[in-house]
Parts: structure tokens; C-alpha cells; sequence
């Protein structure tokens, strides 16, 4: 099946509309709740979450004996919240910092998750098998019921965050304001801690456990870099995050052996290097292209200034002079001359150079004026 | 116990020791999650290593994967200078990414690779026993042993001809710059170590729990110790101790021997974390509770020292005044008594000599902003502490 079969086929086909459903709106929760990860600087958080999780599928399973995804979610959630209040416990309570109890918890509760795993593996139980999608996710399982699971929890998140988002944009910004205005800051941090590990285990069944954290924050990296306002931060996020989704589904089903999860993932990183580099406020190549155009302004003042110390000494200011006189300056190159010849502060004539009365004039003023109409 | 048991606790055990010890100095240098990263991101090294030399205990094979552990350090570190996002998303930028060509490379090229990315991630200890290296016809031990020793004796050579350059540079970077060892050398070389024993490691323990190989013993040791050299050495003990012990509890489950390590780890660093003497969180808790103690006593003769009204010295009075609950007033009192700090005659409070001298001195240091002080006048002054 090539890009094009998948478009046509996606709303008539049963399997690929479902989980073009589940990926797009994963994606959105996921980029939507990961601005503010990303934000509060707990962009690992998520990672430690996702891991945390394993051991609750496991023992969700070895209590219930079922493989019904709801009660592995249940389970998920709870161990997953169990290591995020253990994670603030540990940086609170102890000496050992943020990263140190984010990768303890992490790798701790995975191991534990992988003795449990492996514990099921061996038990007569025919049921146990297939537990380990939840590794790396397979987004082909997605039945109808696990989408509506997803757009019920997305819809919640959206209610709650439009509910609260006063408190929760200004407990993000100035927590000791929040404070000193009386928002308990504690219930907010929490609820938004919690939606944040719901969304994460939502993606546990698609992108799986180890890939969980790049969804959580590489739409909400790639939006920072075209806006400054919140709202819009948001939004673009779980825009951002929904197109990986369907652009990873379409890619992972138009070839064969490409697992879901690792192709949105790259399909999120592509975003996040195409926001680094062309986002026109903040990206590497506007960035350098300014720094290029600074660097030449600088070059024309600095010739410009020399040619009027020059030019001072004369009494009449257009007297001319060698460009040779220029040669022993650095800022001086043809260009540069050729320019100031059409911003017509200079006028050439054969090998000889004079500054004209409104290029004299802009280079008395150039270290008093603060702006220049150079730039 | 077969050869092939105590092979595989011998191999778990210096797998344990390796990774302690980078993994002290990276929890010391706040660089924890570095080894998360480099643990997911060192998988398309392997992959491309093994298309190269369809061995996976090859030399090259760990060279290629050290690369891509330190390529994943530099690309974090570009990122981070850029400036367009914080630190830590920089570290879950890349990893992720990077870990997803590796496992779409092992997905897309399934049938001629026998690497399992199961595999990948736990590692199969069980079977390294069965990798022999055999040397002009003589069977001189697992393969995975020889590989893991050798790292090991290179890092411990490294460790200990550059302990003090690694300790000062940990601990002051700008002292360590200013004496001219270069921060970047000892950073990159730390990185390289990092790397080499993740990926030696990653065979027998997978990607994902070399992290807790090398964070969990050396955050339990730092809760107990703050001397380097202790630290380090109690990292090996509980790295050895849950390898052991974890290899028994996989053979009595008959479960993953990485995972029940790992589970070891984490019920050493539980224990840990609640019963360490002075920074386990009882001790902690009881510390604040006694602190909390304390500074109401002297809030208490304070007051008892600024009153001589008798109305305002009445043991009934004191509670309503200062506003304290019933129990937390008698346990203040009670400690002033024992301490000798008050008299109580007719339930009217007064100080003792010895309380006013300790009030009077505390007042001294509380109006010359010396608060810290007063901690220490309180070993003079308190025979019992609350």
C-alpha cells in the first residue's frame, strides 16, 4: 500500500480509520498537556511516568487475569502516579536531585515491570500473551472503544484546562504569585501533574513505554519556537501532534514491518528540526541569517565612519580621495562601497571616492542616533 | 551451583561494578538522565555495528555504539546552547529519536538480524554463559566476562590514575579549571566511559536497566555517605550485593535476572531512602518535628522573658496567648523543665538563670542576624532536645 491507497482508504477502511482516529487525537492531548511539561522544565517527567506504568500493567494483569486495556490503563495510571509522587517525595525529602530521582524511579519501576513481564511469561496462563506491545505500542490494536476511551479523556483534559486556565497559565509563569493570591497551589499542581500521567498512559497502547515521552514533548517543543503566547502554544501543539500521529500512521501502514510508534515519533522530531531551524523568530537559520546582515551594518557604519574622519579634515566635506587610502582598513571591502554608492552617501568617480553632504550628515549622527535607517 | 550459575553471577557482578562507578560521579554531577539517554540512543550504533560485523560481541560492534553514545551527549549539548528549548527537553529530544531508527533499522532488516528488541531492552543474561571465547582451541570463559572485565579493568586504571582530576572537577568546577585541569577532556572523557560500559553492559542487562545499574547504587550510597571515596565503594557493595541476590530471586521466580536486579536495587534504595540515619525520610521528618520543637521553646522564653506581669505568665495563659494546641504546649513546657530553663510555681512560669542567659543570648544573635548560630548554643544548652 502506498501514501496515496492510505488516503483514499482511510475513511472507508475500518482498521486504518480507527487508528488514524486514535493517533491524531492522542497526538493532540499529548502535545496539548505537553506544553506544559515542557514549561514547568518536567520535559523528563514524562519519560519517567511512561516507564513507571509497566509494573501496574503487570499487576493489573496478574489481579485481574484479563487483558482487557481499561484495567491495564487503570493499573498503569496508578503506578504511574505512585512514581511521580515518589519522584517529588525523593527531591523534597533527600539531597538527590530532580534527574537523579527521575532516572531512579524510571529504570527502578521498568525493571520491576520487566521481572513482572517475564514472571507472567512463564505462567500457564494462556491470556499472557501480547502484553509486551505495551513496550512499544501497537497502534494496530486500537479497537474503536480504546478511541472513545481517548476522546472522552481528551475532552476532559480540554474541559478542565479551559476551566482552570487562568490558574493553571499563571502557576506556570509566577508560583509564588499564585500563592500570594491565595490559589492553592497544591491542587493545581497536582491535577495538572495527573492529567499530564493520564495522557501519558493513554499512549501507552500506541507509542508503548519507551517512546511515550518524545510525544509528550517534541510537539510542545517544535510550537515554542513559533509563539510566545500560551493559547497559541497550546494550540499549535496538539496541532502539531495530531499531524504526527496520521502522518506516522500513514507512513508506518503504507510499508510493511514499520512499527507505529518509533515513525510518529521521527515524524515529531522532523517537526521539532524544521521548527529549530526555520521559525522566523526564534530559529537557527533567521537567527543567522540576522547575525550576517548585523554583521555587515556594522561593516558599512564602520567604513562610513572612517571615511569622515577623512572627510573631517577637509574643508570642503566632498573633497575626493583615493579608494587606495581605504585599503589599509578592514571594514572597507568593494561591496560595502558599492553600497554606500547606492544608499548615495558616497560618490565614485574613476579610482577616487567623496562623501556626499547626506552621507556626512548620517555619519556625524552615527554613535548619537540610537536607530539607523540601514536596518 | 553449576559453572554456569557462578559465571553468570560473576558476569552480573562486574557489570554492577562498572557501572557504579561512572554511574557516582554522573549522580554527583547532577548528569543522571545522561545515561538514560545514552542507554536508548547507543541502539543504532549497535544496529549499524552488527550490519557491519554480524557479531554482536565485536569490538567494533562497541566501538560504533561508544560513538553514537557521544554523539548523543554533543547533539544534547548543541541543543542546549541553542538556547530555543531547556535542558532536560533537549535530553528528551534526542533520545527518543534516535531509538526510533534504531528499532525501525532492527524492524525493517527482522529477518536477517537476530537481534530482538526485547532483547534490546533487558538483555539476556541467562544465555552468556553459552557465548564462549575460545582461543586457539581453549575455552577461556564466556565472551560477555571478557568483554565487561576488560571495560571494567579500564575504567577502575582510569578511576584510579584520574581520581583526583575527576573528584575537584565534580565538586568545584572553576577550582578545577583554574588549575588547569581542561573540564571538557574530563566531561567527554566521563561521557566515553559512560558509553563503553553502557554498551558493555547492554548485553547482559539491556538498555534500559544499565540506567539503574549506575543511578540507583550510587543515589542509595549518597544518601548514606558524603565522603567520594565511601560512596564509591558502598556503589559496588550494593551493585554486587543485588546481583547476587537478584540472580537468586530470577532462578526462585524463574523470571528476567536483569529485571530482578533491578527489583533488588530498588528495595535496597526503599529501605534506604526511609531508614538512613541522617537523611532518610524518618529521620528527616524527626529532625523537622524536632526543630519545629525547639523554636517553639524559644518563641516560648521569649515571651517569658519580655512578661514579668504574673496574668501573663500563667501556664493557662501561655496557651491562649501563643494560640498552641493543648499537646504541643505540654511537650514545650515539659522540655523547658527538663532542660532547666523554667520554674513553675503555682502554675505561674518564671526563668531560671540559665534560661535567661540562654534567651538573653539567643535575642543577641536573632538581632545581629546570626540565626544559624543559635544551633549550636543549643549543644551547650540542652541536655535533652525535643
Amino acid at each position: 500500500m502506498d501514501l496515496q491507497e492510505y488516503f483514499s482508504l482511510v475513511f472507508s477502511d475500518y482498521t486504518l480509520r480507527t487508528i488514524t482516529l486514535g493517533t491524531a487525537i492522542l497526538g493532540a492531548v499529548t502535545g496539548m498537556l505537553g506544553s506544559f511539561a515542557v514549561l514547568r522544565k518536567q520535559s523528563l517527567l514524562g519519560d519517567a511516568i511512561s516507564h513507571a506504568a509497566l509494573p501496574g500493567i503487570a499487576i493489573a494483569f496478574l489481579i485481574t487475569g484479563a487483558k482487557d486495556s481499561n484495567t491495564l490503563l487503570l493499573g498503569a495510571l496508578v503506578s504511574g502516579l505512585i512514581g511521580t509522587f515518589w519522584i517529588r517525595g525523593i527531591v523534597k525529602k533527600t539531597h538527590l536531585k530532580s534527574d537523579t530521582a527521575l532516572g531512579l524511579i524510571l529504570s527502578l519501576f521498568f525493571g520491576f515491570g520487566m521481572l513482572l513481564l517475564t514472571f507472567i511469561q512463564k505462567q500457564p496462563n494462556a491470556n499472557q500473551a501480547g502484553l509486551d506491545k505495551y513496550l512499544f505500542g501497537q497502534a494496530a490494536t486500537l479497537v474503536e472503544s480504546d478511541v472513545w476511551l481517548m476522546a472522552i479523556v481528551t475532552g476532559l483534559c480540554l474541559f478542565v484546562l479551559l476551566l482552570f486556565w487562568k490558574e493553571f497559565k499563571i502557576l506556570l509563569f509566577d508560583a509564588d504569585y499564585t500563592k500570594t493570591l491565595g490559589f492553592n497551589t497544591k491542587v493545581i499542581d497536582i491535577l495538572i501533574t495527573s492529567f499530564i500521567v493520564l495522557a501519558i498512559v493513554l499512549g501507552l497502547q500506541t507509542v508503548g513505554v519507551v517512546l511515550m515521552s518524545a510525544m509528550l514533548l517534541a510537539p510542545a517543543a517544535a510550537a515554542r519556537q513559533w509563539t510566545n503566547s500560551l493559547s497559541k502554544m497550546v494550540l499549535l501543539a496538539a496541532i502539531f501532534g495530531a499531524f504526527s500521529g496520521v502522518f506516522g500512521t500513514a507512513i508506518s501502514a503504507s510499508q510493511t514491518n514499520l512499527s507505529t510508534g518509533p515513525v510518529i515519533v521521527l515524524v515529531a522530531s522532523i517537526f521539532v528540526v524544521f521548527s529549530f531551524v526555520f521559525s522566523p523568530s526564534r530559529g537557527l537559520l533567521f537567527k543567522q541569517i540576522r547575525f550576517i546582515k548585523n554583521r555587515r551594518d556594522l561593516e558599512l557604519h564602520k567604513t562610513l565612519a572612517f571615511m569622515y574622519h577623512i572627510a573631517e579634515t577637509h574643508e570642503n566635506i566632498s573633497h575626493p580621495h583615493t579608494i587606495k587610502l581605504l585599503n589599509n582598513f578592514q571594514g572597507f571591502t568593494r561591496k560595502t562601497l558599492q553600497k554606500l554608492v547606492e544608499k548615495n552617501y558616497v560618490t565614485l568617480d574613476g579610482n577616487m571616492w567623496s562623501l556626499t553632504e547626506a552621507g556626512f550628515k548620517t555619519a556625524a549622527n552615527l554613535y548619537t542616533k540610537q536607530t539607523t535607517e540601514d536596518e | 551451583m553449576n559453572s554456569a550459575q557462578i559465571e553468570i553471577q560473576l558476569i552480573a557482578s562486574l557489570v554492577t561494578i562498572a557501572c557504579a562507578i561512572p554511574g557516582t560521579f554522573l549522580v554527583l554531577r547532577k548528569m543522571a538522565m545522561i545515561s538514560d539517554a545514552i542507554s536508548h540512543s547507543i541502539l543504532p550504533g549497535i544496529v549499524v555495528g552488527f550490519f557491519i560485523t554480524q557479531d554482536l560481541n565485536s569490538p567494533l560492534l562497541i566501538v560504533l555504539a561508544a560513538l553514537t553514545g557521544v554523539i548523543t551527549v554533543v547533539l544534547v549539548e548543541y541543543i542546549q546552547k541553542t538556547g530555543l528549548v531547556k535542558e532536560d527537553t533537549a535530553i528528551g529530544l534526542v533520545f527518543p529519536a534516535l531509538f526510533s531508527i534504531g528499532v525501525i533499522l532492527i524492524a525493517k532488516n527482522a529477518n536477517d538480524v537476530h537481534l530482538d528488541v526485547d532483547a534490546v531492552l533487558v538483555g539476556e543474561l541467562a544465555l552468556a554463559p553459552f557465548d564462549r571465547l575460545i582461543v586457539s582451541g581453549v575455552d577461556i570463559g564466556p565472551k560477555s566476562l571478557w568483554i565487561i572485565g576488560i571495560i571494567l579493568l579500564i575504567t577502575i586504571t582510569l578511576l584510579i590514575a584520574f581520581f583526583k582530576e575527576l573528584k575537584v572537577s565534580t565538586f568545584d568546577k572553576g577550582l578545577a579549571a583554574s588549575l588547569g585541569f581542561s573540564p571538557a577532556i574530563i566531561h567527554y572523557g566521563l561521557m566515553t566511559v559512560s558509553s563503553v560500559t553502557t554498551v558493555g553492559a547492554f548485553d547482559a542487562v539491556g538498555a534500559i536497566l544499565v540506567v539503574a545499574l549506575m543511578i540507583a547504587p550510587a543515589a542509595t550510597a549518597y544518601l548514606l555517605t558524603t565522603n567520594l571515596k565511601k560512596m564509591l565503594a558502598l556503589a559496588m557493595f550494593f551493585g554486587i550485593f543485588s546481583a547476587i541476590s537478584g540472580y537468586w530471586l530470577a532462578h526462585l521466580l524463574d523470571a528476567s535476572i536483569a529485571g530482578s536486579i533491578t527489583t533488588m536495587l530498588g528495595l535496597i534504595f526503599l529501605a534506604v531512602y526511609l531508614f538512613a540515619p541522617s537523611k532518610g525520610v524518618i529521620a528527616v521528618m524527626y529532625r523537622e518535628k524536632q526543630q519545629r520543637t525547639e523554636v517553639s521553646l524559644l518563641t516560648f522564653l521569649l515571651h517569658l522573658k519580655n512578661h514579668n506581669e504574673v496574668e501573663e505568665r500563667h501556664v493557662n495563659h501561655l496557651r491562649e496567648h501563643i494560640n498552641w494546641q493543648k499537646v504541643r504546649a505540654k511537650t514545650v513546657l515539659e522540655l523547658a523543665l527538663k532542660n532547666n530553663m523554667i520554674v513553675v510555681n503555682n502554675d505561674i512560669v518564671s526563668l531560671t538563670k540559665k534560661g535567661d542567659t540562654f534567651t538573653s543570648k539567643a535575642i543577641d544573635y536573632i538581632i545581629t542576624n546570626k540565626d544559624a548560630q543559635i544551633e549550636d548554643m543549643k549543644d551547650d544548652f540542652f541536655l535533652f532536645r525535643g
